[in-house]
């Protein structure tokens, strides 16, 4: 046999290897197990096995997020596919390049209701970037490479590539990557200069302006943010996050203002509703920035640059939309800025930070300490100067609720790929096996998955995987018993009559720990809190910080549903007045 | 505070466009067009699909649309996203263009109303392809309107069945896809 003659099974772990890859999570199942084998026959990349595909492909997104990199997970045919159709979708939504191989019944059993059979492609369609399902071996080593090609290039996503088992078992040739070039799938990267030119122009005439920056410029590559760092120096302009872009620009900066949108800081919010250039960088305009689509913003001119032009004018309407690569855009708005010695109107850029500082003096994050009860944000404060403190790099991933806004609000990130969370599907149980991919591809750097006692429950049992590697993750559980976002919207819509968000039946998180291998800790009152946080930093191994939080405390400062940016309710007295209307209530 | 929803009373302007998509013929690719239509609430009144390059192995799909302005643009760059779609292209937006529809159509009757039916089938230039004592199937091929009026002047002649094949459509002039 020659060196490229091999079964398709080999095909798929050499066509991974080629590509890369170092890391896969999975878990195998029947109509995989040939693949499997092919991974127990080598040694250059390593399997990771979860205890659900769901954890998986979380675990595959975490590695992406937080590398840049392709994520790659491996499940079965069937019940395998369908449980990792959540993660796809988080990763579509998110924009996270994601491989996700999945095993199918043999051809000729496609159809019949076989065992472990289910229309993947089919099913994963609409929540994925893109899908195949190989028929013939001689598809097979393309449609690899191909996978890699389109999950990574223009806007990232999730692919799945459906296997058939017979075409892990029958012969084929291997081509490397090299070899093949997409038909049809060749997205542009280049921004058009002609409109940059007009970017800066109205840059330099702007009175009020503000870079709105998002996902788009991380995943564009560690350089785009750096030169978006230089380019807001040279500009002198203010600077506002996304959920998704906190971290492309070092978030305690004195030019940022923090995040933007539903639970964003007053300035930002403020900033963005009386901006008269809004200069977006890797943004979608999504419901939770915008707010009241027909009151955002209303005075502004507003540039968009995003490399998919579906994102561009899907809820709002912009002036001067640029298709291309952030980084590419970024890179020449800086470069032509300086080389043409261009200058912001410095009297009104002055007076636009006045105004600007004069909101942060509202100090919206401010919040009233209690000698007894440990404040959610006490909490992330206390955590932020400890993990500050240590020699190592700090990785956040979080699961989806009130602490991930609290975490987004109160944590600093100064790099892009250290803040991982559900930020378009908001999923729940994300952060834990985030947190294995993010600390198999960092294993030095400090994890910590900032956590609600809900979320984490839906996906603890990855709690085994990571006790199997040894995997160092700090679980840090802001632990109020509630479902704490579910029950601060029931107070503002309904009535604060708290249909089934109270979490009864807890378990002991320090027993749970213990009986994982873990080491469990817990912090009742103020006086415990900085201890326990030293305590979870210094152990080795991983720690569940069970950390007893005010269970009545909310989420601000909050724009309500339907409501406008300049509308923010700021604190537990603002929502019994709150008058949503009934069109509000209805968005989520 | 009252709803920015009933607040709202500018409606933008609905229009019906023709687009023509090229696309590698590939299992699944109708699916995916279909699928981010009905997934994204488009509306879809008129789609057609057919190979048109075997060896470079592309199909043609022509759909027509309708949406506001804003929609109509979503729903061309959701399309250009799709991996497997080379080229998008609004018919309806870059200039004049041919719109052809096939319809067969069946008519039974007998006496004047057989008489009359053929008499119109001249007017319009259709096509007499199959025919009983006292049926016809008529070939009709033109606008959707001029397909539309037929089938409505045959209504009382004994219109029995219609089979239409939706709009194909390519551009005028030298411009290709």
């Amino acid at each position: 046999m020659s060196n490229n003659e091999m079964t398709g099974a080999a095909i798929i772990v050499r066509a991974l290897i080629d590509q890369g890859v170092e890391a896969v999570f999975g878990y195998p199942g029947g109509a995989v197990l040939p693949i499997y084998d092919e991974i127990f026959k080598q040694n250059h990349l390593k399997h990771y096995l979860g205890r659900q595909e769901g954890g998986c492909l979380h675990a595959a997104e975490g590695y992406a997020r937080s590398t840049g990199k392709v994520g790659v997970a491996l499940v079965t045919s069937g019940p395998g596919a369908t449980n990792a159709v959540t993660g796809l979708t988080d990763a579509l939504m998110d924009s996270i390049p994601i491989v996700c191989l999945t095993g199918q019944v043999p051809t000729h059993l496609i159809g019949n209701d076989a065992f472990q059979e289910a229309d993947t492609t089919g099913i994963t369609r609409p929540c994925t970037k893109h899908n195949y399902l190989v028929k013939d071996i001689a598809d097979l080593p393309r449609v690899m490479h191909e996978a890699f090609h389109v999950a990574s290039s223009g806007r990232p996503g999730p692919v799945v590539i459906d296997l058939p088992k017979d075409i892990q078992f029958a012969d084929g040739i291997y081509q490397g990557p090299e070899e093949f070039e997409h038909r049809s799938y060749q997205p542009k990267t280049d921004p058009n200069t002609d409109k940059l030119d007009e970017a800066l122009r109205l840059m330099a005439n702007a009175k009020r302006p503000l870079f709105y920056v998002g996902g788009g410029v991380i995943n564009a590559g560690g350089e785009a943010s750096e030169d978006l760092v230089k380019l807001v120096r040279a500009t002198g302009f203010p600077i506002t996050q996304t959920l998704m872009g906190l971290g492309a620009f070092p978030t305690d900066d004195k030019q940022s203002l923090g995040m933007v949108g539903m639970h964003g800081l007053y300035e930002s919010n403020m900033a963005m509703h009386d901006c008269d250039l809004m200069i977006g960088i890797g943004v979608r305009f999504d419901d939770r920035v915008t707010g009241r689509l027909d009151a955002f913003s209303p005075g502004s001119t507003k540039i968009q640059i995003d490399i998919d032009p579906s994102s561009v004018n899907k809820n709002v309407r912009v002036d001067l939309p640029i298709i291309g690569d952030a980084g590419k855009a970024i890179d020449y708005l800086l470069k032509n800025w300086r080389a043409k010695k261009m200058k912001a109107d410095a009297s009104a850029l002055d007076l636009w930070w006045k105004v600007v500082n004069k909101w942060r003096e509202k100090r919206c994050l401010s919040y009233t300490p209690d000698k007894n009860i440990i404040k959610p944000q006490q909490a992330l404060e206390h955590l932020q100067a400890a993990m500050e403190k240590d020699a190592r790099e700090y990785y956040v991933t979080t699961e989806v609720g009130q602490h991930q806004m609290w975490a987004a609000q109160y944590l600093q990130f100064r790099q892009p790929h250290r803040w991982m969370t559900s930020g378009g599907l908001g999923t729940m149980g994300y952060g834990l096996p985030a947190a294995i991919g993010v600390q198999v591809a960092h294993p030095d750097a400090l994890v910590v998955d900032v956590s609600g006692e809900a979320s984490f429950m839906m996906n603890m049992q990855e709690m085994s995987c990571i006790a199997q590697y040894k995997l160092p993750v700090k679980l840090f559980i802001l632990n109020n018993q509630w479902m704490g976002m579910v029950r601060q919207w029931q107070e503002l819509l309904h009535g604060a009559r708290y249909s089934e968000s109270y979490t009864d039946s807890l378990p002991d998180f320090v027993k749970l720990a213990e009986s994982f291998g873990w080491t469990g800790m817990v912090a009742n009152n103020p006086g415990e809190l900085d201890d326990v946080i030293d305590r979870m930093l210094s152990t080795e191994g991983p720690v569940i910080a069970d950390i007893r939080v005010d269970q009545k405390e909310n989420c601000y400062p909050m724009i309500p549903s339907g409501a406008a940016h300049n509308e923010m309710l700021m604190g537990p007295g603002a929502v019994q007045d709150a008058d949503v209307s009934s069109a509000g209530k209805a968005l989520v | 505070m009252a709803s920015v929803y009933e607040e709202q009373t500018h409606i933008e302007q609905i229009a019906r466009h023709t687009i023509a998509i090229l696309v590698s013929n590939e299992p699944g690719v109708l699916a995916r067009v279909i699928g981010l239509y009905s997934g994204r609430g488009y509306n879809i009144d008129s789609l057609t699909v057919a190979e048109t390059d075997h060896i470079a192995g592309l199909s043609r799909i022509t759909i027509v649309t309708t949406g506001t302005p804003m929609i109509i643009e979503q729903i061309k760059a959701q399309l250009g996203r799709l991996v497997p779609v080379h080229k998008v292209s609004d018919l309806t937006e870059e200039g004049p263009h041919v719109e052809r529809e096939l319809a067969l159509i069946k008519v039974v009757g007998t006496g004047e109303h057989r008489v009359e039916a053929l008499r119109i089938a001249g007017i319009f230039r259709a096509r007499a392809v199959d025919s009983t004592i006292d049926s016809f199937v008529f070939e009709l091929t033109g606008s959707s309107e001029k397909v539309d009026a037929f089938i409505n002047l045959m209504k009382p002649l004994g219109l029995a069945d219609v089979a239409r094949t939706g709009v194909v459509a390519i551009a005028r002039g030298t411009e290709a896809l």
